[in-house]
């Protein structure tokens, strides 16, 4: 057992295979990843977008096949402080059972360059190649600065390219650069950088570098002082805000109604096509009212779902969010969080779940757990169909100053209604059981920078696709699992009644009645009929099913030529009676912006405080919050006449 | 030169200081260097938030928001003065 043949070369692969972008938070990896590669992942206009690892293959066109990327969480350092940044110095280190990369990518904001070398110093004191990609060339240049990437390469003895990343500038050359071989090796400059010991040597080095090239620093950047002093003045600033956020709102009534109108037609004719092109049998009245009415009442809000992300993308890529972050930081104090949980509750509005994912750039563990406890309450877009039909069917649309109207405002109310509720449970939690100091916090706010409509078309697309798939998938599948229980247990035709008596009966009759009838005392407060609480159960699954269980309730009692919201407030011609008072609807909206009503959500949970504790306790606080605040505002409303 | 010592947090003007030091050797005063606030780099106060605090200081070329409470362990001086 002593000779053993050696199937491995001796010599190492010229070209190593897995190379690591690393940078600082905001600097434009991602960016260049999704160049390299070809990929669509997020990138945006303010710091830790990224927060796991990502890999993807170089594009062939650039001339190797075998070179993979490593896109990771942006580090100030090499010494971690939260999550995110563990999990970059791991990859470095060779972690996750996986070898240590072969190179590295040092990607440097060329405007801040004098805060990028250092961690170029301590790249390179781990040994492995290192290049360097000058990013935000176009902006230096905007600005009056200059610098000389091969003048930069000359100092420093391993490669430097400038690119721009969203242009694509540069990066036919870097790709290139790294289809070759990667026989980098550092100047004696560099070695003495890497040997630098404190942040201060790595500084002086990183200064002293610049030295020797000739450089001119940008200037400030003017139009962000500009909108700065206009955007975070106290009364101007609150006030543009309010005001674009409340039209925001009304456009989301206003804009999106007649794109979803037609969407709402194209549904129901399919539906009826359907009914009349085939038999009447149970897998056509199954297509037909279960899979087109149920899943097509969910996907008639797209346009609300691309309004949605158009400004929220908008607002990320164009830097303003990092300055949403800096205005409500005191805010943040006074709960007791830091700013970074604030960017991680922002994204929860879109969804809780990468929302929840974020929180691994917040350092101190108590303050983690707590963001990802309240998330939650942000007002995701799976709340929006709910809020949508609702709103539109029990709150007139009267105006209220100019162009908005009530319904705007209520839609408005119950984002901040959301907001108030995670702050104020985030304040409960940091006193009670998660007491802790909160740790430094600093927050790098980046200029202004005018989003590509491109890029900003294509995250929205991503989002509608991302809509569309959980239609297509999870509400699909409880809406076909919703409609054998709707239609269980089969009894007898009765000849004596028209057929849609005939389907009323197995209707009050199924399973799901039962349910929703046994859960009556639950929700017998709120006067909630039992068809509600069948959709209260099934939105377990996905909010969204709500609507989808409704449509599909409404099409079985034959109900289906007037609008969901028309039936459901009973002012149609047809005089069927309301679904429900205006009391119960409102006291149906709280319960919305309140429960904990998403498997997925529940899922990270688990996945990101490892075990089933954490989740289960959200499970529970949220929705005894949801019946208790329901319950409040339904006994509030009905004292108030609604 | 003027030596007087203040923290950058009692700054309120748009003069250009000098870090003088970080305070503290635990993790967070490591992390306040390794962004760059670092004895000799220069600072500018630019702004508060809204509410009064944080605030926004300009260094070495990038736009910080700090909160008081760190700010209070970065003295400086006046740069030049």
């Amino acid at each position: 057992m002593t000779t053993l043949v050696r199937l491995r070369p001796t010599t190492p692969p010229k070209r190593p295979g897995r190379l690591a972008i690393l940078g600082a938070p905001n600097s434009g990896k991602t960016t260049l990843f999704n160049a390299l590669t070809g990929h669509r992942a997020k990138a945006g206009n303010y710091p830790g977008v990224t927060v796991d690892r990502r890999e993807g293959d170089l594009q062939r066109r650039f001339g190797a096949d075998d070179v993979r990327l490593i896109d990771l969480p942006g580090v100030y350092s090499l010494e971690p402080q939260s999550e995110d940044e563990t999990v970059a110095v791991r990859v470095l280190e060779g972690g996750f059972g996986e070898p240590a990369p072969d190179g590295v990518v040092v990607v440097v904001d060329a405007t801040t360059i004098e805060r990028g070398l250092p961690l170029l110093a301590e790249a390179a004191a781990l040994g492995l190649p290192v290049c360097v990609a000058l990013t935000m060339i176009d902006e230096l240049k905007a600005r009056h600065g200059e610098i000389d990437p091969a003048e930069l390469e000359q100092e420093l003895g391993v490669p430097v390219l400038g690119v721009v990343g969203n242009r694509g500038l540069g990066i036919d050359d870097l790709g290139a650069l790294v289809s070759a071989a990667w026989d980098w090796t550092g100047s004696p400059s560099l070695s003495r950088g890497a040997e630098a010991k404190t942040p201060e040597d790595r500084f002086a080095w990183a200064r002293a570098v610049l030295g020797a090239c000739r450089r001119q620093a940008p200037e400030p950047n003017r139009w962000t002082r500009r909108l700065d002093r206009f955007l975070l003045h106290p009364v101007i600033g609150s006030a543009v805000f309010l005001t674009f956020v409340a039209f925001f709102f009304q456009a989301i009534f206003t804009w999106a109604t007649p794109a979803m109108d037609f969407l709402s037609g194209l549904m129901d004719g399919l539906a009826d096509q359907v009914l009349v092109a085939l038999p009447d049998t149970a897998v056509t009245r199954l297509v037909a009212d279960g899979v087109i009415r149920g899943v097509g009442a969910v996907i008639v809000f797209l346009p609300q779902i691309v309004l949605l992300f158009t400004v929220i993308l908008f607002l990320e890529a164009c830097g303003y969010m990092a300055r949403a972050a800096f205005v409500v930081d005191r805010v943040m104090g006074w709960v007791g969080l830091e700013g970074r949980c604030f960017i991680a509750l922002l994204s929860s509005y879109a969804c809780a779940v990468p929302g929840i994912m974020a929180t691994r750039t917040i350092p101190s563990p108590r303050d983690r757990l707590t963001t990802i406890l309240v998330a939650p309450f942000a007002t995701c877009s799976a709340r929006l169909p709910v809020y949508l039909l609702l709103i539109a069917a029990f709150i007139p649309a009267d105006p209220v100053l100019g162009p908005f109207t009530w319904q705007g405002l209520t839609l408005m109310g119950l984002y901040f209604l959301g907001t108030g509720a995670a702050l104020l449970s985030a304040a409960v939690f940091k006193r009670g059981l998660l007491r802790g100091a909160s740790l430094p916090f600093y927050l790098e706010l980046p200029p202004y920078r005018l989003p590509r409509p491109s890029d900003i078309a294509l995250g929205v697309w991503d989002r509608a696709k991302l809509f569309l798939r959980r239609a297509g998938t999870i509400i699909l599948a409880v809406s076909v699992v919703l409609w054998f229980l709707l239609n269980l247990p089969r009894r007898p035709v009765d000849p004596e009644l028209s057929v849609v008596e005939n389907q009323r009966l197995v209707l009050e009759g199924s399973y799901a009645a039962s349910a929703g009838r046994l859960l009556e005392p639950v929700f017998a407060p709120m006067d909630f009929d039992w068809r509600i609480n069948v959709g209260l159960v099934a939105s377990q699954a996905a909010r969204e099913v709500m609507v989808a269980t409704l449509a599909q309730i409404y099409a079985q009692e034959g109900q289906d030529e007037e609008g969901l919201g028309v039936l459901l407030s009973g002012s149609g011609e047809s005089g069927s009676a309301p679904l429900l008072s205006r009391a119960s609807a409102l006291a149906l909206l709280v319960y919305f912006a309140f429960a904990m009503q998403c498997m997925s959500t529940l899922a990270v949970i688990r996945r990101e405080t490892g075990g089933w504790r954490w989740p289960a306790f959200t499970f529970a606080y949220m929705n005894g919050l949801a019946w208790l605040s329901a319950w409040l505002t339904f006994v509030l409303a009905s004292a108030a006449g609604a | 030169m003027d030596r007087t010592l203040a923290d950058v947090a009692d700054a309120s003007d748009g003069r250009l200081l000098e870090i003088a030091e970080v305070t503290g050797t635990d993790g967070d005063s490591r992390r306040l260097r390794e962004i760059g606030f670092c004895a000799g780099a220069p600072v500018r106060f630019i702004r508060r938030a809204p509410l009064g605090d944080p605030a926004m200081y300009e260094l070495r070329g990038a736009l910080l928001s700090l909160r008081r409470s760190e700010a209070r362990r970065i003295r400086v001086h006046r740069a030049g003065a």
